[in-house]
C-alpha cells in the first residue's frame, strides 16, 4: 500500500511500489490525461508535478512519490480555468493534442516560481519536451500570454 | 461514440431528454435527401448530415479524422456558411462512420483521410449541401407566409422577409417545416459568392481544443475496457519475417502473463498490465524467417542507388513526360547535372500505435476501439482477417495524437484483432516507443539525378529527373501499384513542375525492391524531390550569374500565382538585404493544386558543424482559405516538421535492423531549433487545396540553399547533420 496525495485526495494505491508511477496514473487509477510518449524521459508528455516540481512519470516509480503530493493534469484546476489553458485556447495551440497535457504541466512549473519568464528562460524550460506538430511558437505565445493575463 | 466534441455531450443528452422537436436533414454527398420532420430524438442522428432542433441548435456531422490537422471543424464551417448558421449556435458531432453518407469524395467515397485532400474534397459537396438545406427553410417560410421565396433572404440562423420587415429563426421554422415532396434543386450559381463568405475565411476556434488543454480528449491509448487484457507485440526486425523459433521461457515467468501468442509478424504477449507485457516481450527470445529485407544495409544501398541513378541505360517508368527531352538535352546549350540523396525517416507521431479490439465468440464480428485515417481501411482490414465483412466491424474513431501518414495503415489494428480473437477477451494492444520506432513505416531513401538542358540565353528548355527508391504505393496495395501502371504518385508527386513550364520535361522513377516497411510521411514525395529540384535550380542560376529569385520568377512568368508567392515572400524576408555572417535560401513548391514559397534563414557554427535557422518565412496560396489561422498553423508546424529530417533525422538500416530506437536517437526538432516562423496566407478564388503537409517540403531546398549561399558548398544530402556538415566543408574550418 502506497500512500499519496493526488490532485488533492489522500489515497491509497495497492499497486507493486515498483510500477511508474505514469502507468498507476493512467491504467490503473483512469488519469489518462497523462501521455505516454517515450518511456525514458525524452519527450515530456508524461509530466506531473510532484510536490510542485516537474516530474516524468514514466521513469518514476511509484514508491518514490509516496507521501508527497502529485498532480496531474486533470488537478491543474477544478474547472479548466487555469491562466495556462485559457491562454492555451486562446492562442489556439494544440493541433494534435497529445503532448500538451505534458507541456501544459512542464509550463505550469514555471510559473509558479517565476511569474514572469523571459522567452529564453520560457525555451531552457519546456526543451525536454516534445511537440511533433510543431506547435512550439505558439506554446511560447501562450505561456507569455498567460504570464501577462495570470 | 468514442469522439465527443466539447460542445456535443451536453446538447446530445438535452435533446433526449427533451425529444425536442425540430428538422432533420441527410444530406448526402450525392444531394440531399431529406427523411423525415423529426420529432424523433438523438436517436436519429446517424443518418444525418446536420439537424436543427427548436431551440435553434444546428447539430453538423463532420466525419474527419481530426490529427490536428482542423478538419473536424473546417468541414461543418463550410456547411454553416452555405446553410447561414449562426455559428455560436452550431454543435458538431463526430459523424457516424458510414462511408455510403460520409466518405471522402476523394478516396471514391472511402472513409478515409490523408493527402491533405480532406477539405479540398469535401468542400463543394458540403457547399451544396448547406444550401439546399437553407433552401428548404427558405421555402417553408414562403409557403407558411404566403409570400414568394425570391422575396426571402436569410441572416445568420435566420429567414427575413425586407418587404414586411419580418423576421423568424431557424428553429421556429424547425417547428413546422414540413419535408417536401421533392427536394430543392440547387446549382452552382445559387451558392454564396465568395465575398458574402462569414465562416469561411474567418478564423473559427477549433472545435476539440478545450479538451486537449484539460487532458479530457479521448486517445485510443486512453480506452479502458471491463476485462480486458494488455497486449505487447514482438514484431520482426524487418518486413515479412515470421517468428521461426520462439523462446517464451522467461516470458512466462514474469508476474501477470498469461499467454504467449505467434501470430504471422511477430509474438505477442497477453497479461495484466502494460508493464508486464512489455517486460514479457523484452524476455522473448525469437529467431525469424528469411526474408527480402533481412541482409537490407540502407547505407550501401543509397550507394548503389545512386549509381543507377547516374546510369541512363537503367531505364524506369514515366511518371510525366512532355515534349523530347531526348533530343532537346543533347540539343541545348549547356547541360548541367546534379545528384541528391534522402535518408529514410520516421513519423514519430506522439501517440505511439495502439488499437483495442473485441472479437465475437464466433469469430465473425469484432469492435475496433482506434485513431485511424481511415475507419473504412480498418474495416476491410479486419474484415479480411476474420473472413468476414467489413459490416461486421464496428471501429470506434479517436482523436489521433499525431499522424502525418503512419495512421493510414491498419496494421496495429489487424494485430489487435488478431490478439483479442486469441485471447477471447477484449485486448489493448500498445507498441512502446522502440516497437514504434523499430517497426516503422518509413518515408523511403532516394537518389536523385537530374540533367537540365539551357539555351544560349541561359533558361532552361529542357528537364529530365530520375528518382530512385522504393515504392510506397507498391509496398501498401500492390494491386493499386499494378492498377496506376507504375507510376508511384505518393514517390514522385512534386516532380512535375507545371508552374515552371520547361517545355520539355521529364520525371522517371526507377524502382528498386530493398523489402523495408513503407508508408506515405507528410509531404510524401514532395518533401524528397524538392530538395533535388529546388536545390538543382539554384545551381543553375549560380552557373549562369542569376540571382535565385529572379531566375525563378523568369521561369514562372506563366504561372501567376507561382509569382506573386515568390514576390511575397521575398519581400518578406527582404530578400535583398545583406547579412552579416547569415544567407537566405529561397524555394517553391507545388504540391496537388497547392502552392507554397518559402524563405529561410541560416548561419553556421562550422566548428561544430551545426547549421542554425533563425528565421523562416512562408507564402501559400491554397485557393480558397477556409480557415486561414489555421493554414498558417499547419504551415508552421510543416516547416518544424520538415526542419526536423533536414538537420537531424534519419533512419539507418543494417543487416535489416532498424539502428534507432527512441528519442535519443532520433532527434526530432526542440524548442531550442525552432526559428522564428512567418507565414503570408495568400486567399484567391481557387477551390481550396491542401495544407496539412505544404510545410514540409520547403525546408530541405531552403536549408541546402542558404547553406550554399553562404558558403559556396552545396550539401546534397539529408540530413545535413553536423557530421555530413563538417565533412563537406573539408579543411574550409
Amino acid at each position: 500500500m502506497v500512500a499519496v496525495t493526488l490532485n488533492g485526495e489522500r489515497q491509497e494505491v495497492a499497486i507493486d511500489p515498483d510500477t511508474p508511477l505514469l502507468w498507476v496514473l493512467r491504467e490503473h487509477l483512469g488519469l489518462t490525461g497523462t501521455k505516454f510518449g517515450c518511456g525514458i524521459a525524452a519527450c515530456g508528455a508524461c509530466t506531473v508535478h510532484v510536490d510542485g516540481n516537474p516530474v516524468r512519470s514514466c521513469i518514476t516509480p511509484l514508491s518514490l512519490v509516496e507521501g508527497l503530493s502529485v498532480t496531474t493534469i486533470e488537478g491543474l484546476s477544478s474547472d479548466g480555468q487555469h491562466a495556462l489553458q485559457k491562454a492555451w485556447i486562446a492562442e489556439q495551440v494544440p493541433q494534435c493534442g497529445y503532448c500538451q497535457s505534458g507541456q501544459i504541466m512542464q509550463a505550469a512549473a514555471l510559473l509558479a516560481r517565476n511569474k514572469n519568464p523571459s522567452r529564453d528562460q520560457i525555451v531552457e524550460q519546456m526543451n525536454g519536451n516534445i511537440c511533433r506538430c510543431g506547435t512550439y511558437l505558439k506554446i511560447i505565445a501562450a505561456i507569455q500570454r498567460a504570464a501577462r493575463e495570470g | 461514440m468514442a469522439r465527443n466534441s466539447s460542445k456535443t455531450r451536453s446538447l446530445s443528452r438535452r435533446r433526449f431528454l427533451a425529444g425536442a422537436t425540430g428538422l432533420s436533414f441527410g444530406l448526402g454527398l450525392a444531394g440531399l435527401e431529406l427523411v423525415t420532420n423529426a420529432t424523433a430524438d438523438d436517436r436519429v442522428w446517424p443518418n444525418w448530415w446536420l439537424n436543427i432542433s427548436a431551440d435553434g441548435t444546428i447539430t453538423i456531422m463532420s466525419p474527419a479524422a481530426e490529427m490536428g490537422q482542423g478538419s473536424f471543424t473546417a468541414l461543418p464551417a463550410i456547411i454553416a456558411e452555405e446553410l447561414d448558421a449562426d455559428w455560436a449556435h452550431v454543435k458538431i458531432a463526430s459523424s457516424p462512420l458510414d462511408a455510403k453518407k460520409y466518405g471522402n469524395p476523394w478516396y471514391n467515397g472511402s472513409l478515409s483521410f490523408s493527402s491533405s485532400a480532406t477539405v479540398r474534397a469535401y468542400y463543394k459537396p458540403l457547399r451544396m449541401a448547406g444550401a439546399q438545406a437553407r433552401r428548404v427553410l427558405l421555402d417553408a417560410v414562403a409557403s407558411k407566409w404566403g409570400v414568394p421565396v425570391a422575396d426571402l433572404s436569410t441572416e445568420p440562423s435566420a429567414v427575413v422577409h425586407p418587404a414586411s420587415i419580418r423576421r423568424i429563426s431557424y428553429g421556429e421554422v424547425a417547428k413546422f417545416a414540413r419535408p417536401p415532396a421533392e427536394l430543392p434543386k440547387v446549382e452552382e450559381k445559387d451558392l454564396k459568392p465568395l465575398s458574402q463568405f462569414r465562416l469561411i475565411g474567418a478564423d473559427l476556434a477549433r472545435d476539440e481544443v478545450p479538451l486537449k488543454v484539460r487532458g479530457a480528449a479521448k486517445y485510443a491509448i486512453d480506452v479502458r475496457l471491463p476485462g480486458m487484457l494488455y497486449a505487447a507485440l514482438l514484431q520482426s526486425p524487418y518486413d515479412g519475417g515470421a517468428p521461426e523459433t520462439v523462446d517464451d521461457g522467461k516470458a512466462r515467468k514474469i508476474p501477470g502473463i498469461s499467454a504467449v501468442v505467434r501470430l504471422p509478424n511477430g509474438v505477442g504477449v497477453l497479461g495484466v498490465s502494460f508493464e508486464a507485457t512489455q517486460a514479457a516481450k523484452n524476455a522473448l527470445t525469437v529467431t525469424w524467417t528469411n526474408a527480402p529485407g533481412a541482409s537490407f544495409d540502407s547505407e550501401k544501398s543509397l550507394v548503389a542507388f545512386a549509381a543507377v541513378a547516374r546510369d541512363k541505360s537503367k531505364r524506369g517508368i514515366d511518371y510525366f513526360n512532355a515534349g523530347d527531352v531526348e533530343k532537346a538535352i543533347p540539343a541545348a546549350k549547356t547541360v548541367m547535372r546534379a545528384e541528391y540523396r534522402t535518408r529514410y525517416v520516421y513519423h514519430a507521431q506522439m501517440e505511439p500505435l495502439n488499437a483495442t479490439a473485441s472479437v465475437a465468440p464466433d469469430g465473425k464480428s469484432a469492435e475496433v476501439w482506434i485513431g485511424t485515417q481511415s475507419p473504412s481501411g480498418v474495416m476491410s482490414a479486419v474484415a479480411q482477417v476474420l473472413e468476414t465483412t467489413p459490416d461486421r466491424i464496428t471501429v470506434h474513431q479517436h482523436w489521433l495524437g499525431g499522424a502525418y501518414g503512419r495512421r493510414s495503415p491498419a496494421d496495429v489494428g489487424i494485430d489487435a484483432v488478431r490478439l483479442a480473437k486469441v485471447a477471447g477477451k477484449p485486448v489493448k494492444l500498445l507498441w512502446s516507443r522502440e516497437d514504434d520506432l523499430k517497426a516503422g513505416k518509413f518515408r523511403p531513401m532516394t537518389a536523385h539525378y537530374i540533367e537540365a538542358g539551357l539555351d544560349a540565353d541561359g533558361m532552361i528548355v529542357a528537364w529530365h529527373h530520375r528518382v530512385i527508391g522504393e515504392s510506397v504505393v507498391a509496398y501498401m496495395s500492390p494491386a493499386s501499384f499494378e492498377r496506376i501502371g507504375g507510376k508511384d504518385h505518393i514517390l514522385m508527386k512534386g516532380s512535375v513542375l507545371e508552374h515552371y513550364g520547361f517545355p520539355h520535361r521529364r520525371a522517371e522513377f526507377v524502382r528498386q525492391i530493398c523489402g523495408t516497411r513503407l508508408s506515405p510521411w507528410r509531404g510524401v514525395g514532395v518533401g524528397h524531390n524538392l530538395l533535388a529540384i529546388e536545390g538543382f535550380i539554384d545551381e543553375i542560376a549560380h552557373s549562369q550569374g542569376r540571382d535565385p529569385l529572379a531566375y525563378r520568377l523568369q521561369h514562372t512568368r506563366n504561372s501567376p500565382r507561382a509569382t506573386h508567392l515568390l514576390k511575397t515572400v521575398a519581400e518578406m524576408a527582404d530578400w535583398d538585404r545583406p547579412r552579416e555572417g547569415r544567407a537566405l535560401g529561397l524555394a517553391i513548391e507545388k504540391k496537388d493544386e497547392t502552392l507554397v514559397a518559402g524563405i529561410a534563414e541560416i548561419s553556421l557554427d562550422a566548428r561544430r558543424g551545426k547549421i542554425k535557422v533563425h528565421n523562416f518565412w512562408a507564402a501559400i496560396d491554397c485557393g480558397v482559405a477556409v480557415q486561414p489561422r489555421n493554414i498558417a498553423a499547419q504551415i508552421e508546424g510543416g516547416i518544424v516538421y520538415g526542419l526536423g529530417h533536414v538537420l537531424r533525422e534519419e533512419i539507418t538500416i543494417k543487416a535489416g535492423h532498424v539502428q534507432q530506437s527512441n528519442f535519443m536517437d532520433y532527434q526530432v526538432m526542440r524548442m531550442e531549433d525552432v526559428p522564428e516562423i512567418k507565414v503570408a496566407v495568400i486567399s484567391t478564388d481557387n477551390m481550396p487545396t491542401g495544407v496539412g503537409e505544404d510545410g514540409v517540403p520547403l525546408t530541405a531546398a531552403c536549408v541546402g540553399n542558404a547553406f550554399a549561399r553562404l558558403t559556396g558548398i552545396r550539401l546534397r544530402e539529408v540530413p545535413m547533420s553536423s557530421t555530413r556538415v563538417k565533412a563537406a566543408l573539408g579543411g574550409k574550418v
